[in-house]
């Protein structure tokens, strides 16, 4: 069994998992009821919130597996990607404790949790590809095999996620943005041209600013002309762009890589009309598409546990002088 | 009785292991190094070489702010979950109180001092008598006014802390022959002093243990400022 222990953006989260594959527990405390004032993460509050609640969140997780530390294997923990003071709480707790209890301590990359909470739901069978897209993220990851990951495409500027607040934000919507545009979407019909960025011939990356600034250059063209806009309209039709790239790409690379999975990953993974045009584009297909529950997409421990499973499993440990890495490579 | 005692709220890192209340061993970093990185380790050294294992230790005391938000958390954090793992004791000292050692003997008042940028310091008043004791609360205030406020005591003031070179002039200007300020080779903290001044301290609970940031964060205040104007 694994303890798993992620803080690397707002949520202070602590998991107990069984080989890898099975949640024992899974307790997140999010934040996002003290960030929603300022419309954003600030890093300073959200380091102030994981040291407050990090001791409470990990005796919760350990009462509710109804396990002691003794019966943990090792601590696996978030090393990075992510806010650097965020990431430090969640590390230096995890080394205290894999030292107090004199346990093994794993450096979790942030992505590979997020990979492997597919691994919870479904038995990975490789080669797979992942589709990561998060407010951090936006890649395409093949796996041949348990803990390698080469990243075949990634974005180039902005992340899915990161347009998909900064877009929110043009339209006025409350923080976090993501979860409404997906709804307001479902309302509205795609009849607002909107550009897709399909880049080079054959290149799996992506670029989304250039899709929020048609966004925000669409609504002020129409406020200056004095023409009502519906919102509605103008989300679904930033969405399909955004859904139809990420789809689109992802079909090639499953197709070129001849993989067996395809595993949505990252906290847009929640978004439904990402979730139904990858269920659409799969159904007939010999390809297995694996999408977690909402729960598991976004931050969670339990990801970091099952990713932190294989690693130890490999034998891979982490020494006392482990610090957080905000710029992790996977 | 074995108590670990730890201060990371600036760049020294200082660590104590007490035994009955008598120094068993020490250990101060004092370069430029993250906390983050080093802390633990350095823990783990330091029971190391007293043949000392985790589950040795009786309490555990942690210099819980003011200083570097950064560094003072890192502290706070190993400390209250080493604490809740070992199911042990935890007790915060002041980190102010962690600079004052130098004026144990010294005939006047003590007042160490951290930089917080834009002329202002996180500092308090201290005076050693039968064990150190606080005059006037930790505190973040323009270097100006708590001079200002210090002329009025008409004593002796030693200045503690390796950011009293900063001040300096200002200082002197201020309060001219009545201040003194620590040399540079006692400018650092100690995680003895703040163990033994710990004794007389009860014990808190590690749950609920945060740094005594002194300051809101930025953000925070700036809300609070628009909610004023918003309300009133
Ligand atoms: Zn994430």
């Amino acid at each position: 069994m694994i303890l798993g222990i992620e803080t690397s953006c707002d949520e202070t989260a602590a998991s107990v998992v069984r080989n890898g594959t099975e949640i024992v527990s899974n307790v997140v405390a999010s934040q996002i009821e003290s960030h929603k004032r300022f419309g954003g993460v600030v890093p300073e509050i959200a380091s102030r919130h994981h040291v407050e609640q990090m001791t409470i969140v990990v005796e919760e997780a350990l009462e509710k597996a109804d396990v002691t530390m003794d019966e943990i294997d090792a601590i696996a923990v978030t090393e990075g990607p992510g806010l650097v003071g965020a990431l430090i709480i969640g590390v230096n707790a995890a080394k205290a404790m894999a030292f107090a209890h004199q346990k093994p301590l794993i450096g979790v990359h942030h992505i590979a949790g997020h990979i492997y909470a597919n691994r919870l739901i479904e038995e990975m069978k490789f080669p797979l590809l992942s589709l990561v897209v998060s407010g951090g993220h936006t890649e395409l990851v093949l796996m041949k095999e348990h803990g390698s990951f080469e990243v075949i495409g990634e974005t180039r500027d902005d992340a899915a996620g990161e347009a998909y607040d900064k877009v929110a934000r043009t339209l006025g919507l409350p923080y976090p943005g993501g979860p409404h545009i997906d709804r307001l979407a479902h309302e509205g019909t795609p009849s607002v041209k909107l550009p897709r960025a399909w880049l080079e011939e054959g290149s799996y990356d992506f670029s989304f600013s250039g899709l929020k600034s048609a966004v925000i250059n669409t609504l002020h063209n129409a406020e200056q002309r004095g023409e009502e806009i519906d919102v509605k309209d103008l989300a679904a039709s930033f969405q399909e762009s955004v859904v139809e790239v990420l789809t689109e790409k992802a079909k090639r690379a499953v197709e070129e890589y001849d993989v067996k999975q395809l595993l949505l990953a990252g906290g847009v993974a929640a978004n439904k009309g990402l979730r139904t045009r990858l269920t659409e584009m799969f159904e007939t297909s010999d390809v297995e598409l694996v999408i977690p529950p909402l729960s598991l997409c976004t931050d969670n421990a339990a990801m970091i546990a099952a990713a932190g499973t294989v690693m130890y499993e490999q034998g891979k440990r982490s020494t006392l002088a482990m610090n957080a890495n905000p710029g992790l490579m996977l | 009785m074995i108590v670990l005692a730890m201060d990371t709220s600036n760049q020294p890192l200082s660590l104590a292991v007490m035994k009955d209340g008598a120094v068993m061993g020490e250990k101060l970093i004092n370069i430029k190094r993250n906390h983050s990185l080093q802390a633990m380790s350095a823990v783990e050294e330091l029971l190391g070489s007293l043949d000392l294992k985790p589950g040795a230790l009786d309490r555990i005391v942690v210099a819980k702010g003011p200083g570097s938000y950064t560094g003072v958390r890192i502290g706070v954090t190993l400390a209250k979950t080493m604490a809740w793992s070992l199911k042990i004791p935890i007790v915060g000292v002041s980190s102010l109180l962690s600079l004052a050692w130098p004026g144990k003997y010294f005939d006047g008042v003590v007042v160490p001092l951290m930089n917080a940028r834009r002329g202002n310091v996180y500092t308090g008043l201290y005076e050693y008598q039968d064990g150190w004791q606080t005059l006037e609360e930790d505190r973040n205030m323009a270097m100006s006014e708590w001079l200002t406020h210090l002329a009025e005591r008409e004593e002796n003031v030693l200045f503690t802390g390796a950011d009293v070179e900063v001040f300096w002039e200002e200082i002197q200007s201020v309060l001219g022959e009545r201040a003194y300020h620590v040399s540079t080779e006692e400018a650092f903290p100690s995680a003895a002093v703040m163990a033994k001044h710990a004794e007389g301290l009860p014990d808190e609970d590690a749950h609920g243990f945060v740094p005594n940031y002194i300051r809101l964060a930025e953000a925070e205040s700036n809300w609070l400022k628009e909610q004023e104007k918003k309300n009133g």
